[in-house]
């Protein structure tokens, strides 16, 4: 059953999760991290702000919000450990299923998807960066919607 | 520095192996790398080529109750792997070997004694720019015979470690600070890690377990380094009966694998019921 409080698109691929077992998750998982592209030259260099780095997050994960034409929105990541293979996943789910989107709703985005995408397993400290990933996301979006409504 | 292992003034040098020399041995029939991480997404998008994976969760621990495997399931987690007795098992894995100790811990409740890890770990490898491969190893089974599961040497049980605490002998806390004083019961949203009470054991030294090793490579710190930590600064001794703890056993057994393998000490315990267990028990005495 889809997730309503969260954009479609998203919730569709949340929907896909639920349906896998363990080791089809992780391949699709892996699919997702191949994908990761990194923050573009005319958004962010090195080094990175502090303000847009994702705090508890092991993988030193970055997180932009470029607003576009109204209340619609662009994500960029940059994940700066190479073990940071979840970190990239999620930041390839995030941008393909919510970039372009509207502020309002990415900016209620809820921690828990962590959990429908990775597992109840997953261990403390991941669980803690992805959704401190999620969360800045959500707090980013909020802050955008702000200065658009200025 | 990284490849200098001999140089470091271990007790027993000989149970860390270089990634330089675990690259000469790739194809080695007698080693088998084994990696073992907290994120399970790591080994399935590339690892040391030829290595296993070995998962915390579904191959250590028992399916049901809070325990680790027994010998038969033992022998075929090892068998399956084309693990025979003879083997030499090296152990990497992400978080600066964390999980990758935590495995040797158990190994060593089943007496494998052939059993190394790859200084560095997983990062390290990574860093230095080697081979990773996505190809899942298939090796023909192995014949192993593990002995039955031995609790009474590296292993601490509540009642032991209450008894450890009255009599006032070493413990170490090698949680965070936050955690160790109290601050932090559980992290936000793991209330299957977290703890009713928070605070520490009794008499118990704060030494987190990363502080042994070194941030910019992942490779265990000297032997002089480490003395100065755990016996300098907080007054161990080599002699000393120590009991190490964290939340569920796995960061102590970083610090456990540190004491009796690089500094030689005799007798150190994992409390793997660690917080999880003392912070949610009826009348355990409790400091913060």
């Amino acid at each position: 059953m889809a997730r309503k409080d969260v954009p479609q698109a998203l919730a569709e691929v949340i929907d896909e999760f639920d349906s896998l077992d363990r080791n089809e998750k992780t391949d699709l998982l892996i699919e997702f991290a191949d994908r990761f592209q990194e923050v573009p030259p005319a958004v962010a260099k090195r080094p990175f702000p502090e303000e847009h780095r994702v705090q508890r997050c092991e993988s030193e994960a970055y997180v932009w919000v470029e607003p576009l034409d109204g209340r619609r929105i662009a994500l960029h990541f940059a994940v700066e450990n190479p073990q940071g293979i979840s970190a990239k996943a999620l930041a390839v789910i995030l941008e393909e299923t919510l970039s372009g989107g509207d502020a309002e709703e990415i900016a209620k985005l809820p921690q828990d998807i962590v959990f429908d995408i990775f597992g109840r397993e997953i261990s403390m400290g991941k669980g803690q960066g992805l959704m401190g990933m999620v969360s800045l996301v959500a707090s980013s979006a909020k802050r955008a919607l702000a200065s658009s409504q200025n | 520095m990284a490849d200098d292992i001999a140089q470091r003034g271990y007790t027993n040098p000989d149970v860390l192996v270089s990634t330089g020399w675990v690259a000469e041995h790739l194809n080695d029939p007698d080693v088998r790398m084994v990696e073992s991480d907290e994120d399970p997404l790591l080994y399935p998008a590339g690892h040391v080529p030829g290595a296993v994976q070995i998962d915390w969760v579904r191959d250590l621990n028992d399916p049901v109750k809070r325990d680790y495997l027994q010998q038969a399931q033992f022998e075929e987690l090892m068998s399956r792997n084309g693990i025979s007795n003879h083997t030499t098992v090296v152990l990497y894995g992400d978080r600066n070997n964390w999980w990758a100790t935590y495995a040797y811990w158990v190994f060593q409740l089943f007496g494998h004694k052939n059993a190394k890890i790859m200084d560095g770990g997983r990062i390290k490898w990574e860093k230095e720019g080697r081979e990773l491969t996505r190809n899942v190893p298939n090796y023909p089974a192995a014949n192993y015979v593990a002995p039955k599961r031995d609790d009474s040497k590296i292993r601490a049980f509540r009642d032991q470690v209450l008894k450890h605490a009255e009599s006032k002998r070493p413990l170490v806390d090698v949680r965070s600070p936050a955690e160790y004083t109290g601050e932090r019961l559980h992290m936000e949203d793991y209330p299957n890690e977290g703890a009713l009470r928070g605070g520490h054991i009794p008499g118990a030294k704060n030494i987190p377990w990363a502080r042994a090793v070194n941030t910019e490579d992942g490779t265990f710190k000297t032997a002089a380094e480490l003395r100065e930590i755990y016996e300098q600064e907080n007054g161990i001794r080599p002699s000393d009966d120590v009991v190490a703890y964290c939340r569920i056993g796995e960061r102590s057994s970083h610090t456990w694998f540190v004491l009796t393998n690089l500094l030689g000490y005799k007798n150190v315990r994992n409390y793997d019921g660690s917080w999880t267990e003392w912070g949610n028990s009826v009348g355990v005495p409790i400091e913060k």
